[in-house]
């Protein structure tokens, strides 16, 4: 069994705020496993269609005894959820690390920069910018995109209000707020040719960490790896590689299809084909991926994306023995 | 048109020697413009450069072009109007994500960018988010302004209390984009009728450019 330290409930109106350790950024629990050398979890939630707060401790339940941080999406794939923000602020309350999802898609700089002040009142140490997927895929698809920001002016902009302690119109902040920042890479999509420069450019707008897409191909991520390195990116950013457990070949034909940015090769497929149990097989893919991820040169941590599967997170983690230097 | 915009793209290098020979023509004329008057010429050169523009990249008159830095692929004609591209959702074969038929506009745009003399550094400046008040004017007297003035208008302001304050954060957080394209995050004056037209570009760019990919 791994051990976890209980959490300490955060009250940020009865307690003092949460101060960063010396030479860090944030509070961040992420950020403080990382910047230790330990290998870090991350795991996504599956936020409830609901306004119940014990919902989202239910769906965060399966992934506090090993996520470092767990990650509030931002209405992934452009469906409607409870938002990141309100998943953060609770989650934070219960002593839980976060990683707080910002999308482009949804809200302008106006919103998102009231936004982040907001949550980081709240205790949420680490915000993953992304730029987000198409209204098109969604449950909504007559929204109105924004897209005032992309997720490589977003990470500036924020790194501006953290460092420079002022909002993008230069007004000041009397408290900046104390973020640790992330940002998304997809080493598995075209143009491979140029993902590593793509990298580069967000660890120069201000990237502390990279939550990658879902890795199914080891093969091209290992070529993407060596771009990395030969830069000197791994040594900039701490990279934490996705990975997700797979239901069945035809789930996984399915994402294939009709979520943006996920490349799974077909020797994967078949192994699920020919699986008797394909859930498991699924499962065991995950844990071989994640002992993989651990033995590249560069790689920080995974970060798993186990999409209605989350129960299985725990199991893919212990059996990984990854956080074995944590026992 | 599409296949013109792709044509470009390819030849990247070629508009990259044009641009940067007319843009210096355009510099030294600054003196003659300034006595002419930007806010008398900013209508006409608008509309001059709208239809180069729109016919060669299906330019969307954002008012701060970066061709010059994204391969001379055209940001606004990204669906997600991604101005640090590619995202992360782009299609087996190099396809955009929202439109399947479209060829994803950063793909073409880093390809571009790898054809340039100076097209590489340039695309990997961080650029800013688009100021949608400058919609519509033109870009060309833009950065003329503030490539000729920018020494000169400093100085002044400096001596003035310094520059618009809005205006020089996003400058200074974006700097190294300002570096190539000061006219993303301006710092001189904007005559009035650049300012004129202040209606925020709604889809209908996304819907010109899927009309645009499908013909």
């Amino acid at each position: 069994m791994i051990k976890v330290q209980t959490p300490e409930p955060f009250d940020p109106l009865m307690q003092e705020p949460l101060l960063p350790p010396k030479g860090h950024y944030s509070a961040s629990k992420l950020e403080r496993v990382l910047r230790a050398g330990h290998f870090a979890v991350t795991s996504e939630l599956n936020p409830p269609d609901s306004a119940d707060p014990r919902d989202v401790l239910k769906a965060a339940e399966p992934l506090i005894e090993v996520a470092d941080g767990i990650n509030a999406t931002d209405a992934s794939g452009a469906n409607c959820h409870m938002s990141s923000m309100g998943i953060c602020s609770l989650l934070s309350r219960a002593g839980q690390g976060v990683v707080f999802q910002i999308s482009c898609r949804d809200r302008n700089r106006i919103a998102i920069q009231g936004d982040v002040l907001g949550a980081a009142a709240m205790g949420v140490g680490a915000v993953l910018c992304l730029t987000g997927d198409g209204v098109g895929v969604g449950d909504q698809p007559g929204a109105k995109a924004v897209f005032d920001f992309d997720s490589i002016s977003l990470l500036r902009t924020l790194k501006t209000m953290r460092d420079e302690g002022v909002f993008l119109s230069g007004r000041k902040l009397s408290t900046p707020p104390k973020i640790f920042l992330g940002a998304a890479e997809n080493p598995c999509v075209e143009p491979l040719e140029w993902r590593a420069d793509r990298l580069e450019k967000k660890v120069e707008a201000g990237a502390d960490f990279i939550q990658t897409n879902y890795i199914f191909d080891v093969d091209r991520f290992e070529r993407f790896m060596e771009k990395v390195r030969a830069r000197g990116l791994h040594k900039k950013v701490f990279i934490l590689a996705g990975v997700g457990p797979l239901a069945s070949a035809k789930a996984a034909r399915w994402m294939r299809t009709n979520v943006p940015g996920i490349h799974i090769p077909d020797s994967v497929i078949e192994r699920l084909e020919n699986a008797d149990n394909p859930g498991r097989e699924g499962k065991e893919i995950c844990i071989e991926l994640v002992k993989k991820m651990r033995r590249i040169n560069g790689v920080a941590g995974v970060h798993i994306m186990a999409y209605r599967r989350e129960h299985m997170v725990n199991e893919i983690i212990e059996e990984s023995g990854v956080l074995k230097d944590r026992l | 048109m599409y296949s013109v915009r792709i044509f470009c793209a390819r030849h990247a290098r070629v508009f990259e020697k044009t641009y940067t020979v007319l843009e210096s023509l355009f510099v030294l004329l600054h003196p003659i413009l300034n006595k002419l008057g930007y806010n008398r010429l900013e209508k006409p050169v608008a509309i001059i450069e709208k239809l180069t523009k729109g016919f060669l990249f299906d330019c969307q008159m954002c008012g701060q072009c970066v061709l010059s830095s994204t391969g001379m692929s055209c940001p606004m004609n990204c669906p997600k109007n991604v101005r640090n591209g590619p995202c992360g959702g782009v299609r087996e074969g190099g396809f955009c994500e929202v439109n399947s038929h479209m060829r994803c506009v950063w793909v073409e745009a880093w390809n571009g960018a790898g054809r340039m003399t100076s097209g590489l550094e340039r695309i990997r400046a961080v650029q800013p988010p688009v100021n949608r008040e400058l919609a519509g004017s033109s870009s060309w007297l833009r950065v003329v302004r503030e490539k000729a003035e920018l020494r000169l208008s400093l100085k002044q302001q400096a001596k003035q209390g310094g520059p618009d304050l809005a205006k020089a954060e996003m400058a200074n957080a974006f700097s190294d984009a300002r570096k190539n394209h000061p006219g993303v995050a301006p710092l001189a004056t904007e005559p009035k009728a650049a300012l004129a037209e202040q209606a925020v570009v709604e889809q209908t760019s996304v819907h010109k450019t899927h009309k645009a990919a499908s013909q």
